[in-house]
């Protein structure tokens, strides 16, 4: 009856040995946590005695998976960022123009001479002289037209060309506009993690979260605000040729061009061609350097495309000028004094050397293709979070004492067994975060903490499920036998129906109530497995050496 | 010697006053509705957008003089509250401001934080700012729209569980008890006007989990009573299983109590509402999974002729692991 395979007790016995040995690093967290971070820098940069001294604090071959801390534990900023996906179209059919505007060319004779109307952003609109031709017109605009790559846009293309009376009007198709969205997306998440890493941190998250939101989360970092400053400049470099120069922001640029300001100098505002000779994606370096002045400088170089449109244009405009313009924002505006054929040039500007040194990082990471809006910021400060560490270690250890104390007051040696059973559930807790990397969030210390009342239930289950048994005038181990199995589908069924909740409230959750539902989900596992299990299993061997011919819960 | 919370044999009738019981939810619901309606919850940032700043400095928070020193800023409705909590040093002195959201879908800027810092360290040198959250507006409409789904989603989860593995009564017998713990729950937040955030969702679910533990319990020994004392009616079966898991329902709310309670005295104000909730709802789970899911089981009866009928409706899957 009361038999336990010997491979079962061995198995059983490893796991909870597997699951100490998976948390005991959280017991030295400074120390292991030190001897990681050198340990990785040793595979990044090279050994060094130092390095090599703090990696050994730990032995190598314990394990060193801890459990990390969330950003209310350890500090750090939070940001939800909002991808202005809408902002790529225009800057599509701002390149669009000029192709647009040469394929119709040769076809002045059928539809006479066009002009582009203002409209949305997202729009051409072509006013043409001869509507008659409007037929050819639209034949050739779509000739301009690429099929979509996409799974689900599969066979439409890119734009949708229509017309309204002598209006000819381009924009993007419903399909290419969920694909831009899509890449949209994912470039600026990509983006956003190469600037991160560029600067250093420890374990960034950085996620997608629905369509077009992206989660950042940065411990140790000191506000939202810096975090803001290392990802939220679009870095978006452009080389534009200029149409005129002047001092009012308002005035008319004409339809196809753009008013921007300068960078440093006040009140001077450039017309430009919105289009584009070459941008920021065509560059392949960017590095801080000096000008012939010895003022700093940024020195980039193109792609070969971008290299052959920089080189072709500047071969054809000799004596005109051309702005540098950076997140909308004319940085110098030199006049092309001679044919440029590398594809490699240089940024001048009042720069000091740390904004040079920024400009070449941000321009290496890439442009975001679109603004970045940020939806919800959190900043916590590094002394809160160990405040709230300290309270909850108070807390759980007089949580813990008091249910154990509980435990062998109202049931015994039996109680013994439990507490046992407890402390090794923790210990399994933690061992389960470490391996899978989980994150430790206040509201997850509750989690733990709910579990330690819980987890004594299914122990209460049975032990109280024996008493009956012993009550009805079973014999010791018939009251155990029958009091485990007894209890069996109570506690699946209140269990499962607590595990439901966490694997919603895990679903449905983000940051701190993901934490709590983390901790709540593995407690109820391992509560059960400890319950049925292990304390199963100790009562077993207790019982077997002593064989009590009455026994008391 | 045992510590013995509740006597070795209980031979209560929990459905002597069943009507008296069932009056006093019900006059509880209504009431926590009330509150509700007339009152409102005091949503945090995370459901009415908005910013919050825990500052800290040495010298005790003089909340008129912090609100003349943000005043100038016109900001809108500012919420300034002084944080005591006994783990606090001597000279840490806690406020929390609540901003709240201002016009645009962004949350507020960084350059407006320091600016807003610098004019309370004119009243509080030093003053710093342990922690800043701000959330748009946008996002906090969502949020609202996933808890309550989140909530949604976990009742109707566990109605279909439990009415898989027992039958449909016993499944609206839960529920029942489940929305009366919700309902008193945020009943008691309006009511006091405790912070309501995210956190307290999680707080709620985990309500709705630990009541429906208690319940289940109660209803397992419910099922197994019924097929061994075929003979007695439902009111005696009901009794007679509430007593024998009396001893059980107790030992776990006390235990879990003694956990939570140790959690509020010491584990910070930071999560002292959360933890509150638990509390509140370990103590009305436990209620209810007797008096209100067990009476509402009695209303509705169970069919008892299992031996006429092989077990086909509902509880097909009740013994895969009896």
């Amino acid at each position: 009856m009361l038999q336990i395979d010997l491979w079962k007790r061995v198995l059983i016995w490893l796991v909870c040995a597997a699951g100490l040995l998976l948390a005991l690093p959280n017991g030295f967290y400074t120390r292991v946590e030190q001897a990681n971070d050198a340990a990785a820098e040793i595979i990044a940069k090279g050994e060094t005695p130092e390095r090599l001294e703090t990696a050994g604090q730990w032995p190598s071959f314990l394990p060193s998976g801890l459990v990390n801390l969330g950003l209310d534990l350890r500090g750090g900023a939070h940001l939800l960022a909002e991808v202005q996906v809408e902002d790529v179209y225009e800057a599509r059919m701002d390149a669009l123009w000029p192709e647009v505007r040469d394929a119709l060319r040769p076809e002045r004779d059928t539809v006479g001479t066009f002009r582009r109307q203002p409209g949305p952003a997202d729009q051409i609109r072509l006013k043409i002289s001869k509507p008659d031709g409007m037929s050819r017109a639209l034949e050739v605009v779509r000739g301009l037209a690429n099929p979509v790559t996409s799974l689900t846009g599969a066979g439409a293309t890119d734009i949708e060309v229509s017309s309204q009376g002598d209006i000819l009007v381009v924009q993007l198709s419903e399909a290419e506009k969920l694909a831009s969205d899509d890449r949209t997306v994912r470039q600026s998440l990509e983006i956003v993690r190469r600037r991160i890493d560029e600067v250093g941190t420890r374990e960034p998250t950085i996620q997608r979260q629905g369509a077009d939101r992206i989660l950042i989360q940065v411990p140790g970092i000191g506000s939202a605000s810096e975090l803001k400053a290392i990802i939220g400049t679009t870095a978006q470099l452009t080389f534009n040729p200029v149409v005129g120069r002047g001092s009012d922001a308002d005035a008319a640029p004409g339809i196809g061009n753009k008013i921007v300001p300068s960078l440093d100098e006040e009140g001077v505002y450039y017309t430009i061609e919105a289009a584009a000779v070459v941008t920021g994606e065509d560059l392949v370096d960017a590095q801080p350097s000096y000008d012939q002045n010895g003022r700093p400088a940024v020195t980039f170089r193109f792609n070969t495309s971008g290299a052959r449109r920089f080189g072709d244009y500047t071969a054809e405009n000799i004596g005109s000028p051309f702005a540098i313009v950076l997140d909308d924002e004319v940085v110098s505006a030199p006049v092309i004094q001679s044919h440029i054929p590398g594809g490699s040039g240089i940024i001048t500007g009042n720069f000091t050397i740390e904004e040079s040194t920024n400009l070449a990082v941000l321009l290496r990471a890439g442009a975001l293709p679109a603004g970045l809006e940020f939806l919800e910021e959190r900043t916590i400060g590094p002394e809160l979070g160990q405040d709230s560490i300290d309270a909850g270690k108070v807390a759980t250890a007089v949580a813990f004492i008091a249910v154990l104390v509980y435990m062998i007051g109202s049931y015994g040696m039996f109680g013994m067994f439990a507490n046992v059973a407890l402390v090794l559930n923790i210990a399994l807790i933690f061992g389960m975060l470490s391996l899978i990397g989980g994150t430790l969030t206040l509201p997850g210390i509750a989690g733990i903490v709910l579990t330690v009342g819980m987890a004594v239930d299914a122990n209460v289950l049975i032990f109280e499920r024996i008493r009956e048994e012993l009550k009805a005038g079973r014999g010791p181990a018939k009251a155990i036998d029958e009091g485990y199995s007894k209890a069996l589908s109570a506690i699946l069924d209140a269990n499962i129906t607590t595990f439901i909740t966490a694997v919603i409230l895990f679903a449905m959750g983000s940051g701190p109530v993901r934490g709590f539902a983390i901790t709540l989900g593995l407690g109820i596992m391992t509560s059960v497995f400890t319950a049925i299990f292990v304390t199963r299993l100790m009562i077993v061997m207790w019982f077997e050496r002593r064989r009590p011919k009455t026994i008391e819960v | 010697m045992r510590l013995r919370l509740v006597p070795q044999e209980t031979s209560f009738d929990f459905f002597k006053r069943a009507k008296l019981w069932l009056g006093i939810s019900a006059l509880m619901m209504v009431v926590a509705l009330a509150s509700f309606l007339l009152q409102g919850l005091n949503f945090g940032i995370d459901f009415r957008g908005g910013t919050t700043i825990r500052t800290e400095a040495s010298e005790t928070v003089d909340v008129g003089a912090y609100r003349d020193a943000l005043a100038v800023h016109e900001l809108g409705d500012v919420s300034i509250t002084e944080v005591f909590d006994p783990s606090f040093e001597d000279d840490q002195h806690v406020a929390m401001i609540r901003i709240q959201a201002q016009d645009d879908g962004e949350a507020i800027s960084g350059e407006m934080i320091e600016t807003l810092k610098a004019s309370l360290d004119a009243v509080a040198p030093g003053i710093k700012f342990v922690s800043v959250e701000s959330v748009g507006p946008k996002v906090s409409g969502e949020l609202i729209t996933t808890a309550v789904i989140a909530v949604a989603l976990a009742i109707g989860a566990v109605l279909i569980y439990i009415w898989l593995r027992f039958e449909w009564q016993f499944a609206l017998g839960a529920v029942a008890a489940l929305l009366h713990d919700v309902v008193l729950t945020i009943g008691v937040f309006s009511e006091l006007q405790i912070k309501f955030d995210l956190a307290i969702i999680a707080a709620l679910l985990t309500i709705v989990g630990y009541s429906l533990n208690d319940t289940v319990v109660v209803f397992d020994r419910v099922r197994e009573n019924l097929r061994r004392y075929k003979k007695k009616d439902l009111a005696e079966v009901l009794n007679i299983s509430i007593n024998e898991t009396l001893s059980r329902t107790m030992m776990t709310s006390v235990t879990t109590l003694l956990a939570l309670v140790s959690l509020y005295v010491l584990g910070g104000d930071v999560i002292r509402g959360f933890v509150f909730a638990m509390i509140w709802g370990v103590i009305v789970g436990t209620y209810s999974s007797v008096f209100v899911a067990s009476t509402i089981l009695l209303k509705l009866g169970v069919k008892r002729d299992w031996s006429k009928q092989a077990n086909t409706t509902g509880n097909q899957f009740s013994n895969i692991d009896a």
